[in-house]
């Protein structure tokens, strides 16, 4: 038997403090509009949740001071930040890097859980269809975020490069090697 | 010849990712019961196997299609669908179980090479040949309850090929010959592709102390700070006389890595990798050190030290049966 | 209906075991399959009473098979499965393999440990000599009804899960001796005290498994006693009853006034928990439920 660990970074407090001032409003509205195009991108992710397509999901970063709330909505996805608890089929908790790495394909979910960085709580068959379709789904957050901004496409990769290398958030997909 | 890594992959992407580290085979299902890793998300459609298929094979890798739960009487039609849409969506080979699946195979798709699945769990030389001449089998997934001498023992007796597990997963019961899932949840790996279902586990936290129940069995307790395994029936901590401990087997996961050279000297042909509920990096660490360890192997270096501890289930690793004080 | 007596999952001392089939001898089941079915190192144990055995369950007009064991993996197992074929009785096979020793043409049965789902498989079976198959006792009403068609228009007698603890795994590794901290090698027959299994429970206290060396059972103790009817009108033509240590003799009458109909499911479960009073009943297999769940007569009634 042989053991190691890897830690997971902690989103740091300059990024994380100001958000407990943030009016979440717009910042939801920015998120579903986001989402949407996602989505549109991506529809095979919504075919893969299945009979979960419709299953609010609470995600809880646990390192930032609010909650995502997602609703998949059948493809029509919604997300709505708070600052309050709520209620959820599934609630999938962990620092942000984690669940930015999830989504990356730069952590692998199980390992993740096994070690307790994430805690998955609900209904687990939700969490993992969601885990398994967004792994298939190749999501690239930085990328989606380029095509969203057009002309200054450039120089928001370049600051989310950057943001990614100071904070260790796994923002973009890894690109691997081929054999 | 260079030992063969075959590699799981639960959706396209990962199976794209075992590809591109390195795989030289991927094994994969359809997204329904006719496969044993039928989990919610996980899977390929129709169309997904015929592009992923044409995706491997442009990249001069195989794909082999695993059909091994075993087919509910009244509804062998699905079972017989997948045989035929895996052999029009141009598979290398279909991995099956159950005899009557394999008799059909036989007789219907003789062209298609058939595997057999470690749900069959032939342990001995007999059983390989007999189901090799019963139903022209042309490698036998060979269960995880045997040692190494054992596995060589086989392979002196027989022509058929034999693929042993190496790294994942690890049942400790006779493969497809256990119904503990379908015993506390209703639902079970023969019938319904699923061991210990996700539908069925939730976690409890009681101030840091996370209790994991199966079909509501406490089964796990994790203290502040452990490690939080999945709560597998037969890899859970039971009471029995005077005695509370993992009574079948402690949550730990196979890693045989450093039995490759060992392996390859008993005469197996294939190195197979469990997991294809896991994600796509998952799959890439693991292909790419096994990869790494086989051909390290072929070119007379020393094996590399694997990292690969992080990945399995509540972070501990054993060689299982591999070595015979496992019993 | 049949009752067939399965083989005693559990190692007893030889004298308890011919004592065992002294009294089946006395009963009114129509027929017993015995011999080792768990584990290879208890055989010799007593290996020198089964012609006794035998010889005493003919005589009374028991029809007699040998199984085979549930899983052959050694040189010694392969050898001990060869020399069973060689008997000349009918063989019950346990694991497939087995096949591979009989010679062609000959019948045989097909015990539980068998993965019987489907009326393919089941077919197969027949074409290679199966006259007789004991059913998985995971399979729901709904598969059973369709293979019990099936095979009647095959002519194969078709058998379920009657009475006693679920064989629900079996594995290369010994859970008594992995408990005393023992090797399989060396387990110094730690599975002798336990003459109906160790009982496993939860971190909560629930009963829930049963430890028989390499074998993992049910803590429930299986019926279909209301199921009977069901099982009749579906074809099945032959329960089993499992082996336990305290009242077996008597289960078999009462299973025998059940099958004759000469009283109900619920005063069977009475007369056994008279006897035994600590063991929990379950047919969850059977009603498409979990295993563990146990129907009450009304809901038996109305499915």
């Amino acid at each position: 038997m042989s053991q190691t660990t890897v830690s997971v970074p902690r989103c740091p407090p300059l990024l994380a403090v100001p958000l407990r001032a943030v009016p979440l409003a717009p910042l939801s509205a920015s998120l579903t509009a986001f989402s949407r195009r996602i989505a549109t991108s991506h529809p095979g992710l919504f075919r893969r949740l299945g009979d979960y397509a419709n299953t609010p999901f609470v995600i809880d970063p646990t390192d930032l001071p609010l909650v995502i709330l997602l609703h998949p909505g059948n493809g029509k996805p919604k997300i709505t930040l708070t600052r309050r608890p709520v209620q959820g089929a599934a609630r999938i908790a962990g620092p942000l890097a984690a669940l930015l790495g999830l989504v990356h394909g730069g952590f692998d979910g199980d390992a993740l859980f096994f070690s307790r960085d994430l805690v998955i709580e609900g209904d687990t068959s939700a969490s993992l269809a969601l885990r398994n379709a967004i792994d298939d789904a190749e999501l690239d957050f930085s990328e989606e975020l380029m095509n969203l901004t057009g002309p200054l496409a450039a120089p928001v990769h370049r600051a989310l490069l950057l943001l990614e290398r100071r904070t260790g958030l796994c923002l973009t997909r890894p690109e691997e090697p081929a054999w | 010849m260079v030992m063969e890594i075959v590699c799981p992959a639960g959706t396209p992407a990962a199976l794209r990712a075992a590809v591109k580290a390195g795989a030289h085979t991927i094994y994969c299902g359809f997204a329904d019961e006719t496969n044993a890793r039928n989990f919610p998300g996980l899977n390929f459609d129709r169309t997904e196997m015929r592009e992923s298929v044409a995706f491997a094979h442009h990249h001069g890798s195989k794909v082999l299609v695993a059909i091994n739960t075993f087919p509910r009487a009244g509804d062998e039609a699905i079972w017989h669908r997948a045989v035929a849409d895996a052999e029009s969506c141009g598979a290398d080979a279909v991995i099956l179980a159950d005899a009557g699946l394999l008799d059909y195979a036989a007789r219907h798709h003789p062209n298609l090479r058939r595997h057999l699945s470690v749900q069959a769990a032939a342990a001995n030389a007999d059983m390989v040949n007999y189901y090799a001449d019963t139903f022209g089998v042309k490698r036998v997934v060979l269960p995880r309850v045997l040692s190494v001498p054992e596995i060589a023992a086989i392979n002196a007796e027989t022509e058929v090929e034999t693929e042993v597990f190496v790294f994942g997963g690890l049942c400790v019961m006779a493969e497809g010959r256990c119904s503990l899932s379908s015993y506390a949840t209703g639902r079970s790996p023969n019938m319904n592709g699923v061991c210990s279902p996700a539908s069925h586990v939730e976690y409890h936290d009681h101030n840091g102390v996370l209790d994991a129940q199966l079909g509501g069995y406490t089964i796990h307790r994790a203290q502040k700070g452990d490690a939080a395994p999945y709560p597998t029936l037969c890899k859970g901590c039971f009471t029995a006389g005077e005695k509370t401990d993992y009574l079948f087997e402690d949550p730990v996961s196979l890693n045989a890595e450093q039995l490759i050279p060992q392996l390859q000297k008993a005469g197996v042909t294939a190195l197979k990798i469990e997991g294809r509920q896991r994600s796509r990096s998952y799959v890439t660490q693991v292909v790419r050190n096994f990869r790494e360890a086989v051909d390290a192997l072929e070119e007379g270096r020393p094996l590399p030290q694997g990292m690969l501890a992080r990945l399995s289930e509540g972070q501990a690793m054993t060689t299982g049966a591999y070595k015979k004080t496992w019993r | 209906m049949q009752l067939t007596v399965a083989p005693i999952p559990f190692f007893w001392s030889k004298d308890t075991w011919s004592t065992f089939y002294e009294e089946i001898a006395e009963t009114s089941v129509d027929r017993v399959v015995l011999g080792e079915l768990v584990c290879s190192k208890r055989l010799p144990f007593f290996q020198g009473q089964i012609p006794g055995a035998i010889e005493r369950l003919i005589a009374a007009g028991k029809d007699v098979a040998l199984t085979s064991l549930a899983l052959i993996t050694l040189k010694r197992e392969r050898k001990l499965t060869a020399d069973l074929v060689e008997m000349g009785l009918e063989v019950e096979v346990n694991d497939l393999s087995v096949l591979a020793y009989l010679p062609k043409g000959t019948n045989f049965s097909v015990g539980p440990l068998v993965n019987v789902y489907n009326e393919g498989t089941l077919r197969w079976l027949t074409s290679l000599g199966a006259t007789r198959i004991c059913l998985p006792p995971e399979l729901p009403l709904a598969s059973v009804e369709i293979l019990a068609k099936e095979a009647e228009a095959l002519g194969v007698t078709i058998e379920v899960w009657g009475h006693g603890r679920l064989p629900l795994a079996i594995s290369g590794r010994c859970y008594h001796a992995r408990l005393h901290g023992r090797t399989k090698d060396n387990c110094q027959f730690a599975c002798e005290d336990d003459p109906d299994g160790l009982d496993v429970a939860t971190l909560d206290g629930q009963p829930f498994l049963t430890m028989n060396g390499v074998q993992t059972l049910s803590d429930s103790y299986a019926t279909t006693v209301h199921q009977i009817d069901q099982l009749r009108a579906a074809g099945v033509t032959a329960l089993r009853l499992s082996p336990q240590s305290q009242g077996f003799a008597d289960l078999c009458h009462q299973y025998r006034a059940l099958v004759e109909g000469q009283c109900n499911g619920e005063a069977v479960l009475n007369a056994i928990s008279g006897q035994t009073p600590e063991i929990r009943f379950s047919d969850g297999f059977l009603t498409g439920d979990r295993g563990v769940a146990m129907s009450t007569p009304a809901i038996a009634a109305r499915t």
